[in-house]
């Protein structure tokens, strides 16, 4: 069984203006464990949907989403926050970091509903602020870290649960390019690791890092580069 | 790193909106202190004097006939039949077996004068017994020092032009006005009083009395044996207890004590909504935090928790200072409130009790916002980004 396995996904909401929206129409996608996913689209296109029923944070209107064996939907909302915590690391694209914590509770926050020892804790998000090059910058606050600190302190805080699915949603969408570069290079080496990541980009200049490409339009399977295996047949 | 340590840092980081929390619970908690140490002094103040003068006891001469007199309205030549105390007989109340409780005991011979052209009530008394006994008595000028002397009641020296120094003729006697009683409401005011010889000799009542008032230090000992007692001691008078004055005063308090719990409670409910409204605004403004934490993890217990917390620390802080600040109140108002002798309490108690309602106010008022915290759908919060 593969790693991620979501079969004839539907989403559909009432958007402004009270007319219906179809963001998924029924997709199937299989991933293995380790590969780099980079799932490309404009905006609309449900890709951002499609992280998010892929993270338990939204209900499909249809469809099965199966995470290692377990089926996120047939868990009740507690588990499914459990699924979260234990599963899954998220990296947002506005780094999405609790601004009165500094750097490491930042790293540490996916841990303070654990019980651990507190030494454990702070060791377990030093290690990970090293991995990410920010090992003395953890007494920072977010405003008095650069863009790219802040998605690096937002990297560690996805990893520090040794998740064994991340989940990153346009991470380099608000860096200059250098930053976005050094980004994409930590994103892969940690895949090189052994890490499985599913990233949203519509940034193209990304395609490179991946193993495999998702390319959404309205909601289903677009035209896919020749050199990628097609990820998505469309039921609708 | 844990709840509590994400509770603390956001109340360190809004520190304007955790000081309007906290103003609203103290004001609530302060209030209720104030008023509740407030009663509590001024009820020990009450049962002090109660204590002190409660067991007042009238002793008048007995009469076979009903009283004819109601309100301060007497159906006068109806009671000639009225035998008079003798004075010597006092003595006995001495000798009672709780007389260690008898604070003082103030005879007086009561009687028409003419001053001019005026009928006025005379009154003998003993200065020092009468004037331990009337402690609410204030005088201008100073109590009579001699048979020439008297104290007018405020009433009856504005009908008779008196001033302190002053002299009148009393029944043709000369006397002379040692001070002036300021109004006290009662037939005190119509009054001459002067020493218990000099009325006795003005009114051919040599060696009796009208009547008696005894003042008893008795907190524990029961009123009625003190009667019986006085009563088996003095065959010809008629002995009854008055407790009245102070009655009232414990009556008042008891619907202090009423309002009292009224505005505490429309005051409190005033803090809770201020807590409630505050930690709603909190909830929505922090839609993002709440968005993320729920992504990384945290159950809506989680976050019910974090939010409780964060009010129960407020809470508790605003319990204590509302604590101080209601003590702090009383302590100003007292002195203004009491009538006589009364301290701050300083009850453990209640500060406990403040503490414990702080917190239960201030946790009822935030857990509908905490509970809408929680049921905040996270793809939601985090599309809110």
């Amino acid at each position: 069984m593969a790693f991620i396995d979501i079969k004839n996904l539907q989403k559909t909401y009432i958007g402004a203006g009270g007319h219906q929206v179809d963001a998924l129409k029924g997709l199937d996608l299989e991933v293995e464990e380790g590969v780099f996913l980079g799932i490309m689209g404009q905006s609309g296109s449900g890709k951002s949907t499609l992280l998010s029923i892929l993270g338990g944070l939204c209900h499909p209107t249809a469809g099965m989403v199966m995470v290692d064996g377990i089926d996120l939907y047939a868990l009740d909302q507690e588990k499914l926050a459990d699924f979260r915590r234990e599963y899954l690391g998220f990296v947002f694209q506005s780094f999405n970091l609790v601004p009165y914590l500094t750097a490491l509770e930042n790293v540490m926050l996916p841990l303070a509903v654990k019980k651990m020892p507190a030494a454990e804790k702070r060791g377990q998000a030093l290690r990970v602020l090293g991995l990410v090059g920010l090992g003395d910058r953890g007494g920072h606050l977010p405003s008095q870290l650069s863009g790219g600190e802040q998605e690096r302190v937002a990297i560690a805080r996805a990893l520090v649960n040794r998740p064994p699915l991340l989940l990153a949603d346009e991470p380099t969408g608000s860096l200059d390019t250098a930053t976005s570069a050094e980004i994409m290079a930590l994103l892969r080496e940690l895949n090189e690791d052994g890490q499985t990541i599913v990233m949203v980009t519509h940034n193209v200049e990304n395609q490179g890092f991946f193993d495999r490409i998702l390319v959404l339009r309205d909601g289903q399977t677009a035209s896919t580069d020749a050199s990628t295996i097609p990820l998505i047949t469309n039921h609708a | 790193m844990n709840l509590r340590t994400i509770a603390l840092n956001n109340l360190r980081r809004r520190k304007s909106r955790m000081a309007f929390l906290v103003a609203g619970l103290l004001i609530g908690v302060a209030t209720v202190v104030a008023l509740l140490s407030l009663t509590q002094s001024l009820t020990m103040e009450a049962e002090h004097k109660l204590e002190s003068f409660g067991a007042n006891i009238l002793i008048t001469p007995k009469s076979d006939e009903l009283s004819l007199s109601y309100g301060g309205i007497t159906l006068g030549g109806l009671s000639l039949d009225a035998k008079e105390i003798r004075e010597q007989d006092l003595t006995r109340i001495e000798s009672i077996p709780n007389s260690r409780n008898i604070a003082a005991v103030a005879p007086k011979v009561l009687g028409a004068v003419r001053v001019g052209t005026s009928r006025v009530m005379l009154m003998g008394v003993d200065p020092r017994s009468e004037f331990r006994v009337k402690g609410w008595w204030s005088l201008d000028g100073r109590r009579m020092a001699s048979d020439d002397e008297l104290v007018a009641g405020s009433r009856a020296a504005g009908r008779l032009g008196l001033n302190t120094g002053s002299t009148l003729m009393v029944d043709g006697n000369p006397f002379t006005v040692a001070g002036l009683l300021r109004e006290t409401g009662s037939q005190d005011d119509d009054l001459l009083i002067t020493t218990l010889p000099a009325a006795q000799r003005l009114l051919h009542k040599e060696g009796t009395v009208s009547l008696v008032e005894v003042a008893a230090l008795c907190g524990d000992c029961p009123v009625s044996d003190m009667v019986d007692q006085i009563s088996a001691a003095l065959p010809g008078g008629k002995v009854s207890a008055i407790q009245q004055v102070v009655k009232t005063r414990i009556h008042a308090l008891e619907q202090f004590k009423a309002f009292s719990f009224g505005v505490a409670v429309v005051v409190l409910f005033i803090g809770a909504m201020v807590v409630f409204v505050t930690m709603m605004a909190s909830v929505n403004e922090r839609t993002r935090e709440i968005g993320i934490f729920r992504a990384l993890g945290f159950r809506r217990s989680h976050i019910v928790s974090l939010i409780l917390m964060e009010a129960v620390t407020v809470s508790l802080l605003a319990g204590f200072l509302g604590f101080l600040s209601g003590m702090g109140v009383t302590r100003l108002l007292l002195p203004w409130l009491a009538q006589g002798h009364s301290h701050l309490v300083w009850s453990p108690a209640l500060a406990g009790g403040s503490l414990l309602l702080a917190v239960l106010v201030g946790a009822a008022a935030s857990f509908y916002p905490a509970l809408r915290a929680s049921r905040m759908d996270p793809s939601e919060a985090l599309r809110a980004i």
